[in-house]
């Protein structure tokens, strides 16, 4: 079980070159741009319609394990895992197209903030009945098994719907036929108000995996190249036939559950503690240190990222929203 | 009494052992084989009476199971709640339940429990901390924990324990109620019995471990695994899980392993049971053993005093089948009662 | 009497019989520590104490499984679902277990289950659901719909004190909109029986929940043509009072149902079919329903708009039907 952080541990056996380390620091940064900008601005300003849940301090962990993606894979991702999108070649448009409610974004206006997909890209959209995701997932690796196929389903879920029977459901359902799946769960400490010592009573999540029969291992969430090793791991072993793994990431969730909570039950410190333990920072200075960056590209990333992200929010804010017309259509299928 | 000592004995048959420290005084031993033999009777008795068509719906049997069911519902005490499944027969009876009613409600008739309105084992009755099972399987686990959870708040040195088939564990419903159980440390006693097959499946379909007890580690709560076939080793696991959850322990998972003779029910031939798996299991009949134990510890004083034991569960079982079947099918004035309260 | 808010209503009567009977506790996700998603139970973990406010994992099949069996051996709990569109999660446990207790072997089941209900808050297919049509038709259960903070407390207390299965369905729209004064002492608002909103002689608007207050703004709208108007709240769906809707039907002989489920299979369609049953005779008109279209609730402000029934739908059913 690897919970050092990644300075005091040994080498890890996977790690990425220099190219794929900027490529995971750039989506790291635009998740993180993007994000602020819905949350911190479009949402306080009344340009975003409904709620807004965002991956705050979490961003290693979609980034250091969508990276692992082959095209033809299948990703499940929940509700703070904004890297899954991007990574898959979902533009920055369409997504705050989707937040804003608009035609144009993946839903066509139909949901909301995170509650989008398209198979086109082989996202699965999830649903707030967290966990769903779960068997849904299974069922997708069962296919790739029968096929004979060299694909893996990657689902992901936060602490909070390990409670759920679905979780349990899937994965047990996946252990026993050895499917190609691999099981992210972001432990960011709480879910909404509940902290994991309401959640469970075990220590770590990973401990349910000898259950399952499936190996578990408990990561620093908040280390891209902690996140990167653990990941690779669990896919090779699914893309090789041998089955689904728990890989549990330990981080923080640096704000509320959405934007309109402001955390007052998270005790005090918390917050200062992890905020030591930014992802995005700490992945910087090691690379400035490796002198695979330097403090000028740092800042032109930034300036690339928020750039994007205007671009986006000026073209999604232009996109009609949908016609009432459109209300009624594709309750089925309609050819 | 001579409990430790395992009997040299020149065959190779499945022997019993008391577990140390057993606290059992021989009106207790001979409790044990009197509702041992009760279930296995009575099942017998339904049976027939499934084959000459008055039993009304499906049957299902615990044969081979019955010291499972008896050991573990022995444990209870007064005030403690106890919910059977299916082929938990004999704790209905060690709980106190008169045959009568349970070949009422097999053969649909008012006298059974519900009326005639639900089938089989589906009854309770809550003065007796008895509560009825539904056909959704381990529903009862969410369901006890709130039992537990009522006697927590109360400050109550009681425990609610309820059975679960291997099958049933990998419901949404266990998940759920094991957890919630668990990070509220609720005194409750889950048997897994763990009796190789559910329906066809056998149970390597089921889970993806050999033992399913190792999923109490990723609860956070205690498990431990018995022989469910040793009556006595049944009932000391589950006393021994009441004084940890009676203490604030938190629940307990036992794996009981056993294996279920007959089919899922008693249209379902098992052909998919290897014919060796079942023969296997035949040499560990629960009844056999335990007589066999009761023999060789001399704690019956003869034969004679087992037999007369069987011919007064026969003779009950007579009386209590000519009862029901003597007594009338529910009245359809009675459909429209106890949908609602008062 | 004091000025209070739909939600605060709720709080209320939870809060007093909690005070009043050690049976009653409540249990959900957020609900102790957050005081709720919503704030509904704000303060009443410092109040009762964590036995009796609990938070529970995200396990809604276990907050009610949980819930049956407290009730069992005589605890009266409240089970919260975060939004009522979780209630799918605890599906099983309701339908087939607090619903048929009593019918089968004698044991009641004296839950409440509640949660905000609703759309109009641009919440989506996953926070805007009304139930109500998944468990209408399934004996053993109770539901019911306050519309009037008045309703909400005394309906709540109503729930708590009934020897069945509850399911209160609160709607998240009112929550803070709608407040008025309430009696300080005990009142109770029997469950079964619907309440007439405005009194007319016209057309009759059958409703319940937030529609309640369209239907009044098309009353308004209405009586400047001259067409006298009579809304009933049903307040409780299940058991419908169907001595009022029959009542209203025959004094007005036109009736418009209107519910915020969708159409098909909606609660509606069974008041239309008591009234086309019992009351033909006296109806002058077709009965009309108004309902959302058969599509989950949809999320951008032009299709939920769309979606939802307007004041102007109403007015316009309403001419049309007064013309008749």
């Amino acid at each position: 079980m690897a919970t050092e952080p990644a300075m005091q541990r040994p080498r890890f056996t996977h790690v990425p070159g220099d190219k794929t380390k900027l490529d995971m620091l750039h989506y790291m940064k635009l998740v993180r741009e993007i994000e602020d900008r819905i949350e911190r601005k479009l949402y306080r300003q009344g340009r975003i319609v409904g709620g807004v849940y965002v991956g705050l301090g979490q961003e290693a962990i979609s980034v250091g394990t969508a990276v692992h993606m082959e095209k033809d894979d299948v990703v499940a991702p929940s509700h703070r895992d904004m890297g899954v999108f991007l990574m898959r070649g979902i533009t920055p448009r369409r997504i705050i197209a989707q937040y804003m409610g608009r035609r144009a974004g993946l839903t066509r206006g139909r949901d909301g903030n995170m509650h989008m997909g398209d198979m086109d890209y082989n996202v699965i959209a999830f649903v707030s009945h967290l966990g769903d995701n779960v068997p849904v997932a299974a069922g997708c690796a069962l296919v790739f098994k029968q096929k004979n196929q060299k694909r893996v389903a990657l689902c992901y879920n936060g602490e909070g719907a390990t409670s759920r029977g679905d979780w349990h459901e899937g994965i047990n359902f996946a252990s026993i036929h050895k499917l190609p799946v691999v099981y992210f769960v972001n432990n960011n400490a709480y879910a909404y108000s509940t902290p994991v010592s309401l959640q469970m009573a075990i220590e770590d999540v990973a401990m349910r995996a000898p259950g399952y029969g499936i190996p578990g291992e408990v990561v620093d969430g908040n280390d891209i190249l902690a996140v990167y090793d653990a990941a690779k791991r669990a896919v090779d072993r699914a893309r090789s036939g041998e089955g689904p793994s728990l890989v549990e990431f330990k981080t923080f969730r640096m704000t509320g559950h959405s934007a309109h909570d402001d955390a007052g039950y998270v005790p005090p410190g918390m917050f200062e503690e992890w905020k030591q333990k930014d992802p995005i920072p700490r992945f910087e200075r090691q690379l400035i240190e490796e002198g695979v960056l330097t403090g000028k590209r740092r800042d032109e990333m930034q300036t690339e990222c928020a750039k994007i992200v205007d671009d986006a929010v000026d073209w999604a804010e232009q996109q009609p929203y949908p016609a009432p017309e459109e209300l009624t259509r594709d309750v089925y299928y309609e050819g | 009494m001579e409990s430790t000592v395992k009997p040299s004995t020149s065959d190779e048959r499945y022997t019993l052992t008391a577990p140390a420290d057993l606290e059992l005084d021989r009106t207790g031993y001979l409790e044990l084989y009197y509702f041992m033999a009760l279930n296995r009777r009575l099942e017998e008795r339904l049976s027939n009476l499934y084959r000459q068509n008055k039993v009304v719906g499906g049957l299902y049997s615990s044969l081979g199971q019955e010291g499972c069911s008896v050991g573990t519902a022995y444990a209870l005490e007064r005030g403690d709640f106890l919910a059977p499944m299916i082929r938990n027969l004999g704790s209905f009876l060690v709980r106190g339940v008169d045959p009568v009613h349970i070949i009422g409600q097999y053969c649909a008739r008012a006298i059974g429990p519900t009326g005639g309105k639900d089938l089989n084992v589906h009854f309770g009755w809550i003065d007796r901390g008895l509560v009825s099972p539904i056909s959704m399987l381990a529903s009862l686990v969410p369901v006890f924990a709130g039992i537990a959870l009522e006697m927590k708040m109360k400050g109550k040195k009681n425990v609610a324990l309820t059975y679960v088939g291997d099958g049933a564990t990998s419901t949404t419903d266990f998940h759920e109620g094991m957890n919630f159980a668990a990070v509220h440390k609720l005194p409750l006693i889950i048997i897994v019995e763990n009796n190789g097959y559910a329906y066809s499946t056998p149970t390597a379909m089921q889970f993806n471990v050999k033992d399913f007890v190792v999923r109490a580690q990723g609860y956070g709560c205690y498990g431990e695994i018995v022989d469910g076939n040793n009556v006595m080793a049944a009932l000391d696991v589950t006393r021994r899980a009441r004084e940890r959850c009676i203490n604030g322990g938190g629940p307990v998972i036992i794996e009981a392993k056993t294996f279920r003779r007959k089919g899922h029910a008693e249209h379902d031939d098992a052909g998919y049971v290897p014919a060796a798996l079942r023969a296997e299991w035949e040499a560990k009949d629960p009844l056999d053993a335990y007589r066999r134990f009761l023999d060789m510890h001399r704690i019956v004083e003869s034969a004679a005093e087992i037999e007369e034991i069987d011919a007064r569960i026969n003779q009950m079982l007579d009386a209590a089948v000519d009862e029901a079947l003597a007594s009338p099918f529910p009245d359809p004035s009675t459909l429209m009662e106890n949908v609602y309260g008062d | 009497m004091a000025v209070t808010t739909y939600i605060d209503a709720i709080k209320e009567a939870m809060w007093e019989e909690m005070e009043k009977d050690e049976r009653v506790f409540i249990l959900g996700e957020d609900v102790a520590a957050y005081g709720g998603a919503f704030k509904v139970t704000k303060g009443m973990l410092d109040k009762f104490g964590p036995m009796r406010v609990i938070d529970t994992p995200i396990s809604e099949s276990a907050i009610v499984g949980a819930a049956i069996g407290a009730a069992l051996v005589g605890m009266r709990p409240i089970a919260e679902m975060q939004f009522i569109d979780f209630i799918s999660c605890a599906f099983d446990q309701i339908v087939n277990f607090a619903a048929k207790c009593r019918y089968r072997w004698n044991a009641g089941v004296p839950i409440v289950v509640r949660g905000p209900c609703g759309g109009g808050v641009h919440g989506g297919p996953f926070h805007s659901q009304n139930p109500e049509a998944y468990f209408f038709n399934v004996p053993g259960l109770k539901i019911v719909c306050p519309s009037t903070a008045y309703d909400a407390k005394g309906l709540m207390k109503a729930a708590i004190r009934d020897p069945d299965p509850v399911l209160y369905f609160e709607h998240k729209y009112l929550y803070r909109r709608i407040k008025e004064d309430l009696p300080t002492e005990d009142f109770v608002v029997p469950i079964g029986k619907a309440a007439l909103r405005r009194e007319g002689s016209d057309l009759s608007i059958i409703t319940y929940g937030a529609m309640v207050y369209k239907a009044l703004e098309a009353a308004e709208e209405l009586a400047k043509d001259g067409v006298d108007v009579e809304v009933l709240d049903l307040r409780t769906i299940l058991p419908l009072d169907e001595e009022a809707i029959l009542a209203t039907a025959k004094k007005t002989s036109k009736v418009i149902v209107l519910h915020e489920a969708t159409m098909t299979g909606g609660p509606g369609g069974e008041v239309v079919a008591r009234i086309a049953q019992k009351a033909f005779e006296y109806l002058d008109g077709p009965i009309v329903r108004i309902a959302p279209p058969d599509t989950p609730v949809p999320y951008s402000p032009p299709l939920e708009e769309a979606f939802l029934p307007q004041t102007r739908d109403i007015v316009a059913a309403a001419r049309k039907l007064a013309a008749y």
